[in-house]
């Protein structure tokens, strides 16, 4: 079964403005995202058949509702986030404090070592892959791939709309790869093709990228996705995977959807 | 001369990502150059790669521009250290792990401050003065106990040779020496640097001097006017030669003969085998070669020019020589320290005709000097040019041939 961190948006609000999506003058409505949040939540506990392990959400921190932020979790060793902007920065320690708290192995990266956890650093059967340039820092790769002993290739991200690599970037369960090509340099778009075969990447138009097609979430068969996204659905449906598109676009205000509302906790 | 650089070290999955590549890329793409010191792939795909990038501009600007670009992929600046030093055991002896020169412009930390080693030269040590402001290259044999010497390979960079900013031959990488190429418009850009260093020496500038080092060939080929021309009208301002070549250019003033032959006629002339060692033996009698032209005994040809024009003459013995001549340093290390003293300010080395002079300042010279080598024998311009640097010219030709040409090209008239 699949463990999900998730927080609810109880102090949800745009408060400032650290990536394009965000706008001070486009405020949250607070109703219908608690509505959107519930409805994920719901259908990942319903019919994904995920675990959801709920942390208390902390008055101040808006962005706390994005927990693939919190750092990234193998087995039972946690690394929490170094965020870049000092307004998520006071998060850390609450992410921390709840990965302690779990049982969990902390190992934590030096201060000034910029890297926001699971939104950047993501891991195919072949191969993990570490978003860098827009916010983590490529120097923690390194560090990562020591603690976890893992390969780890850097791919930079080109396109500040898509800040995060689990937001043009997302592995399937099949060994599949959902992904939109021109968030990255050219490098990295050579470097992820040279290790997943063209058979395996299907590439999200960019009307639908934008839509942030690729922040799904995907259980074995299931992938849950922000709705209006139609020419991904059939692409997955294609190989066999079920969708689920929801209205999440309160979300896309502070420039998150589906995958920056969970944390993978397997 | 120099470029600027800085040493740069990127480490992780730097290979299958292609950050490698990129890094590379943006230093070249951006007018730099690199030298890849180090790499060490990891041996599997979880073990890590490591790279020391020596990153090169033309300016401290463009460098740091460089350094801002390819920072943000992982290549961070590598800690420097100064280079370690340690006295001298004894005099004539380096410590053993002492750091042996190139020819190459070369650079030393000392307290934190990148510090120009001065007359580089190869296959020598670095002394460094007490205060640790200064530093300059030092034979083996100079050494005084105590002296510190640069040991290890910490803190020093050897910088490479930009491409000279002339577009004459000497910017071209000349490595290769052949019999089969014109020599015409490798003469001419000679003379058009002999010509502008003369114009800078009558302007009192300094680094304006050209250095002719050269045998006897050229007597006996018939280079002497032509050379003695060169240097009466001030297009050469130190000769490094032996015993022979002095000898045949007086025996050729009072005999006619360069070792005995006839040198207008072409052939031996009765007991003129004797006539070098009579003219040895005359001017051993006089004291020198200078006085000997200064009272009129020597009027013309080679010696006499230089005596006249000031030239700094360095005549380096050998254990075949007769006599010697009075001023020739039959000290081998000795002669080796004079030709060293000689080389400041030289700009442009001719090393002609002779395999032993050419070798032999050939090693004492900076790469930063051009130098032009002929000789009949491809062997000499080959083992000159294989020094590695862009400025060393080769021409397989007979000396006189070289002189004389050259000499036209500046306005000889014969």
């Amino acid at each position: 079964m699949s463990r999900l961190l998730v927080c609810a948006p109880d102090y949800f609000r745009i408060d400032y403005e650290i990536n394009p999506w965000m706008r001070l003058s486009n405020a949250v409505v607070p109703e219908r995202a608690r509505a959107q949040w519930h409805g994920l939540m719901r259908l990942l506990e319903d019919k994904i058949g995920a675990l959801l392990e709920r942390m208390e959400p902390m008055p101040g921190l808006p962005d706390m509702v994005f927990t693939a932020n919190a750092g990234v979790v193998v087995g039972r060793r946690a690394v929490p986030s170094r965020f870049r902007h000092p307004e998520r920065q006071r998060e850390e320690s609450y992410f921390e404090a709840w990965f302690r708290d779990h049982g969990y192995e902390v190992t934590t990266l030096d201060k000034d070592l910029y890297f926001e956890g699971a939104g950047d650093l993501l891991g195919l059967p072949d191969a993990w892959f570490g978003g860098y340039r827009q916010r983590s820092d490529i120097r923690a790769y390194g560090r990562l791939s020591e603690i976890f002993g893992r390969e780890i290739i850097p791919v930079e991200l080109v396109n500040s709309h898509f800040y995060h690599l689990d937001t043009c970037f997302c592995p399937l369960s099949g060994g599949e790869l959902l992904y939109y090509p021109p968030a990255f340099d050219r490098y990295a778009q050579a470097a992820i093709a040279e290790r997943i075969g063209e058979a395996r990447r299907l590439v999200v138009p960019e009307s639908e990228a934008l839509r942030f097609a690729c922040n799904a979430v995907c259980v074995a068969k299931q992938v849950v996705l922000p709705e209006g996204c139609p020419e991904t659905i059939k692409r997955l449906e294609a190989r066999g995977y079920t969708t689920h598109p929801l209205p999440l676009d309160e979300f896309m205000k502070a420039g998150g959807s589906a995958k920056c509302l969970t944390l993978a906790l397997e | 001369m120099a470029q600027t650089q800085e040493t740069v070290v990127l480490h992780g999955h730097i290979i299958d990502s292609l950050i490698l590549a990129k890094v590379l890329d943006t230093i070249l793409m951006m007018g730099g150059t690199f030298d890849l010191t180090d790499v060490k792939i990891g041996a599997t795909r979880e073990e890590p790669s490591h790279a020391r990038i020596v990153v090169r501009a033309a300016s401290g600007r463009l460098l740091a521009e460089i350094l801002e670009a390819i920072q943000p992929h992982g290549a961070s600046v590598e800690r420097e250290s100064d280079c370690p030093l340690e006295p001298a055991p004894a005099d004539g002896l380096f410590p053993e792990n002492f750091y042996a020169t190139t020819h190459l412009p070369t650079q030393v930390r000392l307290q934190g401050r990148w510090i120009e080693v001065e007359a580089m030269e190869m296959d020598v040590g670095i002394r460094v003065d007490r205060g640790g402001t200064a530093a300059r290259t030092v034979p083996m044999g100079d050494v005084k106990r105590g002296d510190l010497i640069v040991t290890g390979r910490e803190g020093i960079r050897v910088l490479p040779l930009q491409r000279p900013k002339e577009r004459d031959v000497f910017s071209f990488m000349e490595a290769q020496v052949s019999s089969e190429r014109p020599h015409g418009h490798i003469i001419a850009d000679i003379a058009r640097r002999m010509r502008a260093l003369r114009d800078d020496r009558e302007a009192g500038r300094e680094g304006s001097k050209v250095l002719l080092a050269g045998g006897p060939a050229i007597i006996h080929a018939g280079g002497r006017e032509a050379l003695a021309w060169l240097i009466e009208s001030g297009f050469i301002h130190v000769l490094f030669c032996g015993n022979a070549l002095a000898a045949h250019d007086m025996e050729a003033h009072l005999f006619g003969t360069s070792l005995g032959f006839r040198l207008s006629a072409g052939r031996a002339v009765p007991h003129g085998h004797e006539h070098h060692l009579r003219t040895i033996n005359r001017i051993r009698a006089i004291g020198s070669i200078e006085k000997a032209v200064r009272t009129g005994v020597i009027t013309e040809g080679i010696m006499a020019a230089c005596v006249r024009r000031g030239v700094r003459v360095v005549l380096a013995g050998s254990i075949r020589d007769d006599g010697p001549l009075p001023d020739v340093i039959t000290d081998s290390m000795a002669a080796q320290a004079a030709m060293r003293a000689a080389l400041p300010g030289v700009s442009l080395a001719l090393l002609v005709a002779s395999t032993l002079h050419a070798v032999a300042t050939g090693n004492l010279l900076p790469a930063t000097v051009p130098t032009v080598c002929v000789d009949v024998n491809p062997a000499v311009p080959t083992k000159l040019a294989d020094r590695g640097s862009f400025q060393a010219v080769g021409l397989v030709m007979d000396a006189a041939s070289f002189l004389r040409e050259l000499a036209r090209e500046l306005g000889w008239k014969a």
